[in-house]
């Protein structure tokens, strides 16, 4: 149970600088996950708190001790890999115990905490199994294992669920969930998923470049994108962007189709200001068929032609033309629709949201 | 009707194919085990027969008296084997485990590690595998009488130490590099020095690798013919290859005592392969990583 704190983060190879300086304050027991596309120094930085890689500035604070030169041993931390990295040599119980023995610990003691951890995870019968005689979910639950027996006071998670297929990934998640109820650790979760990021953290972390984006809670970071990336990253199918000229109460967009001016932003934006204009697939919809919380004078109607349709069931993702390209629209309760046909769609424009152009940072004030 | 014609005669193909592999596989075992064979029943039978023209492929006479002329001392026809045999054993089984420990730390080092002219030392290990050893055997002579050390245990553990250091780097680099990252920092993760992760998670993975080349340095050493007879004259260093040379005389080749010395150095090489073998099945990483 601690606080981590970042400060000034950098790690450079060489010349080239990966993670450029960030700065972030993690509570006790908080379940934070950093993410974003790879490349963005996720990974980077997550290792260099579990002290795999060096730091090249800055610090690192864990429960209130800097911990920037210490080996990761001393860190008291554990980590689940997304290669889940079992010790193949190792039976499911050497794997589980591996950390108490090389700390020297009882047998008595060893057993009792590979007991409960193995409790915990529903690993009882596989104990004296060898890694690979495991299911994929199986060594992914051991290396969850390993890492609950040290008792760390941070849990750190590399894209743990990346190796297994959907349906695992889904159950999986829910169990990690459960378990960070359970053992109640500060928890960073490194993924480039941004599902798995929504469900599981109390706060997200996007990382692009090397530069912290946004932090924020999951409602947050959906409802208020700090910036045009997060808008576009977070959500899925991801929000519709567009990119506009502001012209007199209207925005112009380079098709020559015209939508009026969000209210919220007209405060905020001049005249031949350039913009980019998102919405979400939940904001826009065939007339009847949305969930937008709006009120009705925000509502813009517009008559778009249908390019394709992906029902889903209970829900049928509508793509209209607009602009030139293709804009993803949620259509609850559907009906049928043919491509080439145009519907009346509805734009809940009080749920729009309008990015500087330029520095894609939010025109909400 | 017509598909019925088809699956038989795929059938027969398949058949066919199976035959033709194995007569293959007959004839290249063949051309691999004869010479042996040919070794262990030359060593049993009188000179005349081994010299005979036509050949002669069965046996008429079985007899050990080749083996035991040769524990029957100096004089009765017999060699200083004992010793060779300790020389032998000495001289290889040293520079085998001194070289499969510089093996492991540059093995390792070449797997694990980036450092300035890491490509280019590698390189170079591998051009002196193109020497041919035979070429330094002259040099190595003025070299050693200089130094004291021809004729000795320790200059040809030396020289085989060099003859072997590439092969085992080479081979137990790829062996570490089989061995995921993810698992010595796990084990450093979970509270081990890199020491001990080395020991504990990577070492054991890599076993069958450093097993391999131990076996490999240790059979080149014990069969090493050229440079140990330019090396080595007297008893108490020559090794079992050189003494097979004691069986030539200035006009005559005991060619029946030769194979018997032969089948006798045969027999710990091969116990030796057999009994490390079983270590060298792979695939104990699997399970390791992802799946």
């Amino acid at each position: 149970m601690a606080t981590v704190s970042l400060t000034k983060l950098t790690k450079r190879y060489g010349n080239i600088e990966i993670v450029h300086g960030i700065d972030l304050d993690i509570t006790d027991r908080e379940f934070i996950a950093l993410v974003g596309p790879s490349g963005c120094g996720k990974s980077t930085t997550l290792r260099m708190i579990a002290g795999l890689e060096e730091i090249s500035d800055g610090s690192i604070e864990i429960g209130g001790r800097i911990v920037n030169d210490l080996p990761p041993r001393s860190r008291n931390i554990s980590m689940v890999f997304q290669s889940y990295a079992l010790y193949p040599h190792m039976t499911v119980r050497e794997n589980l115990g591996f950390s108490l023995k090389i700390a020297g610990a009882a047998k008595e003691d060893m057993d009792r905490r590979v007991a409960e951890a193995s409790a915990i995870l529903g690993l009882d019968t596989l104990l004296d199994r060898r890694p690979s005689q495991l299911s994929g979910g199986q060594r992914q639950r051991v290396a969850m294992g390993r890492a609950i027996v040290r008792d760390p006071d941070v849990f750190l998670f590399d894209e743990p669920l990346s190796n297994l297929d959907a349906k695992l990934r889904t159950q999986m998640r829910t169990e990690i969930k459960k378990l960070h109820a359970k053992v109640q650790s500060t928890v960073i979760y490194v993924t480039h998923d941004q599902v798995e990021a929504m469900t599981l953290a109390d706060r997200i972390v996007i990382m692009r470049d090397g530069y912290i984006e946004q932090v924020g809670t999951p409602d947050e970071v959906f409802r208020r994108p700090a910036t045009r990336f997060v808008a576009g990253f977070i959500g899925s199918p991801p929000m519709n962007l567009h990119e506009a000229t502001i012209d007199d109460g209207q925005m112009v967009f380079a098709s020559g189709e015209k939508l009026p001016l969000p209210g919220q932003f007209k405060a905020n934006v001049a005249v031949g200001d350039k913009v980019v204009f998102g919405l979400r697939p939940d904001d826009i919809y065939p007339t009847g068929h949305g969930i937008s919380s709006g009120s009705v004078a925000d509502v813009h109607q517009i008559e778009l032609p249908i390019t394709v349709t992906e029902p889903l069931g209970n829900e049928t993702l509508v793509f209209v033309e607009f602009n030139g390209s293709d804009w993803v629209s949620r259509m609850l309760n559907p009906r049928p629709l043919k491509p080439g046909e145009r519907v009346a769609m509805s734009l809940d424009m009080s749920q729009a949201h309008l990015f500087a152009a330029e520095t894609g940072t939010t025109l909400r004030s | 009707m017509v598909r019925m014609d088809e699956n038989s005669s795929a059938r027969l193909k398949r058949r066919l194919t199976g035959i033709v592999y194995r007569i293959g596989l007959f004839l290249a075992m063949l051309t691999i085990c004869l010479p042996g064979l040919w070794i262990v029943i030359s060593s049993l039978r009188p000179t005349v027969e081994i010299m005979a023209k036509p050949p002669v492929w069965i046996p008429q006479e079985i007899s050990f008296d080749a083996y035991v002329a040769m524990f029957s001392g100096i004089g009765k026809g017999g060699i200083p084997v004992i010793e060779y045999f300790r020389n032998s054993l000495i001289i290889s089984v040293t520079s085998t485990v001194i070289a499969v420990a510089i093996g492991m730390a540059g093995g390792y080092a070449f797997a694990r590690y980036r450092f300035r002219g890491k490509s280019s030392v590698f390189l170079g290990l591998m051009l002196t595998r193109t020497v041919p050893g035979i070429a330094l055997s002259l040099p190595l002579f003025f070299l050693y009488v200089r130094l004291g050390i021809i004729d000795t245990h320790f200059g040809l553990i030396l020289a085989y130490v060099a003859l072997n250091v590439p092969f085992t780097i080479w081979l137990i680099d790829g062996f570490f590099r089989q061995v995921p990252k993810d698992l010595a920092e796990a084990a450093q993760i979970d509270g081990c020095t890199r020491w001990q992760a080395f020991w504990q998670v990577e070492f054991p993975l890599a076993g069958p690798g450093i097993a391999s080349a131990a076996i490999f340095a240790f059979l080149t050493c014990w069969n090493e013919f050229a440079l140990a007879s330019q090396l080595t004259r007297s008893v108490s260093a020559k090794t079992l290859p050189v003494g097979l040379l004691d069986y030539t005389a200035e006009f005559t080749i005991d060619w029946r005592g030769m194979c018997a010395l032969a089948v006798v150095m045969i027999i710990p090489a091969l116990t030796l392969t057999y009994i490390v073998q079983k270590h060298l099945v792979g695939g104990l990483t699997s399970g390791a990583v992802k799946g």
